[in-house]
């Protein structure tokens, strides 16, 4: 078990990379506290991958320092990081029993047979392979195959830390939610450190205390789902997590009034330091905007209403600007003159896609 | 699940059905047709029955013929299997090197099989070939030509020479196959070479390496070529394998009948043993698959 430091740690595959966009990893420092279970969330091509890597040491960084508890890892191999890892597809030895498999990363470092087997069987147990234990692995289900690359990870005794790369790719929806808990549950009882990469919001809400989003190659924000949501430091954040994803429009700030087009939406805060020539952006999520039937507001027009079952989309149109509402099942939907209210409080304001905290 | 039945497959096949009578089916009919007749090629024919058949299986020429036919084979897969898949884990995964690796692999399968046998026909001379003349030089008495077993060492390494690429390519696009993250596991841990090798790379290469034994078994049993080039089957009857021994009796002796027969019990054992061959190496799936829930 071990707290891990990423200390300016940056990465590319170029030998001499000099612009921004050489980078595949971005300079980035985080610790990752001892016994959290993280998420790494982005899009494909996003850089998690490679850091993932770079932290299991299959990929040794360009620039920066790995730390193992304030040991420097960087230059050690994978073997010897006690490092898990488990993979988008599932790997396992198809031609040995799953007792083998478990047994195998425990027989390579010379442990005794009575302890492999007691580790082995505990392990078992803690995923539900008990019965399968002398069957060969290479007929079983996707999902057995991926929990016993899991196990061999799980096996050894000083694993510092598990890493997921999107282990549930292949696995059938139903069959995710319940791998997803026992997942959860899992950490919880072995406490070990585990970073799970996914481009999927639900799984990475579900199974992180702290999650951390990554775009472009660089990291935009740290922090609990909650925070994700409510207040999104990146406007790829707001845009990333939610199903729809934050309204992004461009707009002016003046005093405690934003500008979009010729409309104005009241904020709860001015801006008074936003510097020139500066993308000027507003977020607001599709769930802080209410629809009323005239006066106060923005004057939009509804194209259509998607109802999605628990709750209904309105894809309105602002001027130019496409703006996404979520309505509540049992609200009505005015016809003409309808007019959206963002909360004022829920209006965040973005220079160059970064967050800009308000003063009172 | 029930397969739904549709007779119109049938009709789409037939196309197949017709080409494959009038290529294979019929030709091999005529076979048949002189295995159980008499004749002295004057479209003259005498019912023979099994006589030839008979006579075939109990002649020590064929058995002969038979066990030389069957140790060739067994050389040629000891030492080509395992020796292409040596070649294919040593071989380039990517860079430059990779395509200069594929096409020097290639080079001995695109030799006509002729000329491969008159280019170690020639290398293995005493008095001008390059190989012939350095064993000599040595101090070997190295002779193709008289000596049975030189005649058999070189046939041997002459298959090699030309069919062992096959093997690696195919184990060689065998491992290309495996993803790259059975190898990160591996690393993870804690493998051994020897245990990626076993659990990892032979599992994965074993569809590929079917398909090579099957097809060099199928090749060095059929073999005619290259040995009848080199050593014309000498000294002796030494190298005389089953192939050009069905040629002398065919077309040397003119003896169609025993000749018709001797191809068909040829091509059963090449089907017998092939089967044998498949069977064996897949029995493992076969039994796992039905112990596997359904």
């Amino acid at each position: 078990m071990a707290a891990i430091t990423l200390d300016h740690l940056a990465h590319s595959y170029k030998a001499h990379p000099e612009a921004p966009s050489d980078y595949a990893l971005r300079r980035l420092d985080i610790t990752w506290r001892d016994g959290g279970a993280y998420a790494l969330l982005g899009p494909s091509g996003c850089g998690k991958t490679t850091l993932l890597n770079i932290i299991s040491g299959l990929v040794t960084p360009s620039e920066g320092k790995v730390l193992f508890d304030g040991r420097d890892v960087t230059n050690i191999p994978t073997e010897q990081r006690n490092i898990a890892q488990v993979f988008q597809f599932p790997v396992v030895y198809d031609t040995v029993s799953v007792y083998d498999n478990l047994a195998f990363p425990l027989r390579n470092r010379g442990i005794r047979q009575a302890e492999v087997d007691r580790r082995v069987r505990e392990i078992a147990g803690m995923l539900d392979l008990n019965a399968d234990l002398d069957r060969r692995a290479s007929h079983l289900t996707a999902d057995a195959k991926q929990k016993i690359s899991l196990g061999r990870g799980l096996v050894r005794a000083d694993t510092a830390a598990i890493l997921f790369d999107e282990p549930l790719t292949v696995i059938d929806p139903q069959l995710k939610w319940e791998l997803r808990a026992q997942l959860k549950q899992l950490h919880a009882q072995v406490g070990r450190t585990m970073i799970y990469v996914t481009h999927d919001q639900t799984e990475a809400m579900t199974f992180a205390d702290t999650v951390v989003v990554m775009y472009d190659g660089a990291v935009v924000q740290v922090g609990t789902p909650a925070e994700l949501f409510t207040k999104p430091a990146h406007t790829f954040v707001g845009y990333f997590i939610g199903s729809p994803g934050m309204n992004v429009l461009p707009a002016k700030i003046e005093g405690r009034t934003a500008y979009v087009g010729g409309s104005r939406i009241n904020l709860s805060r001015g801006y008074p330091r936003l510097a020139e020539g500066q993308k000027i952006e507003i977020g607001i999520r599709p769930e802080d905007i209410r629809l009323a039937p005239g006066g106060d507001g923005l004057p939009i027009t509804i194209n259509r209403v998607d109802d999605i079952g628990r709750i209904r989309i309105a894809r309105a149109q602002l001027a130019e600007h496409a703006l996404n509402i979520v309505v509540p099942e049992e609200a009505r939907i005015p016809g003409d003159g309808v007019h959206a209210q963002p909360i004022p409080e829920r209006v965040h304001v973005y220079a160059d896609g970064h967050l800009v905290e308000g003063e009172a | 699940m029930d397969k739904p039945f549709n007779n119109k497959a049938w009709f789409l096949v037939l196309p197949v059905f017709i080409v494959v009578a009038f290529s294979a089916i019929l030709p091999l009919m005529t076979v048949v047709n002189y295995s159980v007749q008499d004749t002295f090629g004057n479209n003259q024919f005498f019912w023979a029955g099994t006589t030839w058949f008979s006579e075939l299986l109990a002649s020590d020429r064929f058995h002969e013929a038979l066990w030389r036919q069957l140790l060739f084979s067994a050389l040629v897969l000891l030492i080509q299997i395992p020796l292409g898949v040596l070649i294919a884990l040593c071989m380039p995964r990517k860079g430059w090197g990779v395509s200069v690796t594929l096409v020097l692999m290639a080079l001995p399968l695109l030799i006509p099989w002729n000329v491969v046998g008159t280019i170690w026909q020639v290398f293995g001379r005493g008095d001008i070939g390059l190989l012939g003349y350095a064993l000599n030089s040595l101090g070997f008495s190295y002779n193709y030509v008289q000596d049975v077993e030189d005649a058999w060492i070189t046939i041997v390494v002459m298959d090699v020479w030309h069919w062992t690429s096959l093997v690696a390519l195919l184990a060689y696009a065998g491992l290309r196959s495996i993803p790259e993250a059975y190898y990160q596991a591996a690393r993870i841990d804690g493998a051994s070479r020897w245990s990626i090798f076993r659990l990892i790379q032979l599992p994965k290469m074993k569809h590929v390496l079917i398909i090579a034994v099957l097809l060099r078994f199928m090749d060095s049993f059929m073999i005619y070529t290259e040995p009848f080039v080199l050593t014309g089957g000498g000294p002796g009857n030494s190298t005389t394998f089953l192939s050009i021994d069905l040629v002398k009796l065919a077309l040397g002796q003119f003896d169609l009948g025993p000749a018709a027969a001797m191809s068909i019990v040829y091509f059963l054992i090449i089907l017998l043993l092939s089967w044998v061959f498949y069977t064996v190496m897949t029995q493992d799936e076969d039994a796992n698959r039905k112990e596997g829930t359904p």
